[in-house]
């Protein structure tokens, strides 16, 4: 055990830590609204829309995140109309490629999530809005989209986990974030046990904050 | 297509064994993983407060660390450890490992952590009875556990498996940058060679997809069958 080897990487871990949080924050951001928007066309009752919202899920849950990673990132700059357009300025980025995957990849999977909160809401309560006098649009909007939020928060919860995890392989495409900076300490150190508990104890500790966060989220906003 | 053809010209058989690389790497670290299983759910589920410690502390680190920087302990770290245990021995020679045996024993370990929630989770939704009964009628230990136990472990563990054996084989995909040639290091030598990333990364996920989807079709068989009589 080489304590100096963990005292010096630290402060390096920690500042790539931002990276992390950056990447994790800003994809599920957008990862929400691309859930939101396929939640709401799973739902919708024509069979082609239906059909496009699952096959969006069912490629980027079935497919490695890295594979997507690396269509984006390599694959997309290879393709005329991404290089000559305005599209340049993003696609060339590593950062950006990588948010962009890691927000259709969450969004795959919270569109998921919030499809089964919508269809586990209890009729009684739309009935009770529609009987009341509510318009539909306001029934969606005021009722519908609450309480499908309360009850994916333990699976979401899960998610922002998932994907915190998933943020590690924006280092596959030269970004550096916790496991970036880790790989580069170790291949320069050769002292992978130390660097990895020190970048896995960061990790850890992200791990915890978000679970605490969401525990708390759900014991504010549980029905009683 | 001539790029994708089979024979000399094309990438089509490497793709193919390298597809079949990725299903041996899942299989193999999935079984790793149900050997971690079988030492780690009996240690969750146990009363003694350090044996449960132990079974939580490998489940809650394994599941809040990425899987790339397990990889990464593995890949850098597994050749170093094996060279310790060596020299106590008495043997100084560099000792490199098999990409394959470091590779499966990191998803192995993932996969395992997993599983062993899954089963933990099974074990503890059993009937409170069907534990009492075997225990009234003085089944031997053994075959409580082989005949009443895990038949009914089984069909409830089933479906949530399935989901471990989703993300085993879509993290095998992680060991390509240890330079195993699975799916994913293929493609990427291929689109290397041809300068065209973007058809081997878009075969390459079409790859994984039907791997799921065949899969599912398995798994789903499996859970009918274990499922009969419910």
């Amino acid at each position: 055990m080489d304590f100096t080897i963990m005292a010096t990487s630290f402060p390096k871990l920690l500042s790539a830590a931002v990276i992390t949080l950056k990447l994790l924050s800003l994809s599920l951001f957008f990862g929400i609204f691309i859930g939101f928007l396929f939640a709401i066309l799973r739902l919708n009752k024509n069979p082609l829309i239906n059909k496009f919202a699952y096959g969006y899920s069912y490629i980027f849950r079935g497919t490695p995140l890295l594979v997507q990673i690396f269509i984006i990132y390599f694959g997309f700059g290879q393709i005329e109309y991404f290089r000559s357009t305005f599209l340049w300025i993003v696609f060339k980025e590593p950062y950006w490629c990588a948010i962009i995957a890691f927000a259709l990849n969450t969004g795959a999977y919270t569109s998921e999530i919030l499809r089964s909160a919508f269809q586990t809401i209890k009729p009684g309560i739309i009935e009770a809005g529609k009987s009341l006098g509510i318009s539909n649009r306001i029934i969606f909007y005021k009722i519908q989209i609450p309480v499908a939020i309360r009850q994916s928060l333990p699976a979401y919860g899960n998610e922002i986990i998932l994907m915190m995890k998933g943020t590690s392989l924006a280092s596959t495409v030269t970004l550096m974030d916790i496991t970036g900076v880790a790989k580069y300490i170790i291949s320069t150190t050769f002292k992978p046990i130390e660097v990895f508990i020190v970048a896995g104890g960061i990790y850890l500790f992200m791990t915890f904050l978000i679970h605490n966060l969401i525990k708390y989220l759900e014991k504010k906003y549980s029905f009683n | 297509m001539e790029i994708l053809s089979f024979g000399k010209t094309g990438w089509g058989d490497e793709l193919f064994y390298a597809a079949l690389m990725t299903i041996a790497v899942s299989v193999t670290a999935m079984l790793i993983g149900f050997f971690f299983a079988l030492i780690f759910t009996p240690l969750k589920l146990s009363n003694n407060k350090f044996l449960n410690f132990i079974g939580n502390f490998y489940t809650t680190i394994i599941r809040g660390v990425p899987e790339l920087l397990v990889i990464y302990l593995f890949f850098f770290g597994g050749s170093g450890a094996i060279m310790y245990v060596a020299s106590i021995f008495g043997y100084f020679e560099y000792i490199e490992i098999n990409a394959f045996i470091t590779g499966s024993f990191a998803i192995g370990i993932i996969s395992g952590a997993y599983s062993t929630e899954v089963f933990r989770g099974a074990i503890q939704s059993i009937d409170k009875g069907q534990f009492e009964a075997v225990k009234v009628l003085g089944v031997k230990k053994h075959i409580q556990f082989l005949k009443i136990i895990m038949p009914q472990m089984l069909r409830l563990a089933i479906p949530n498996l399935s989901n471990v054996w989703q993300i085993t084989l879509k993290d095998t995909s992680l060991i390509s940058v240890t330079g195993l040639v699975e799916i994913m290091r293929q493609s990427h030598i291929a689109a290397g060679s041809t300068r065209d990333p973007l058809l081997f990364y878009s075969v390459a996920a079409l790859i994984y997809l039907m791997l799921t989807f065949l899969s599912m079709k398995l798994i789903n068989k499996l859970e009918v069958k274990y499922s009969r009589g419910f």
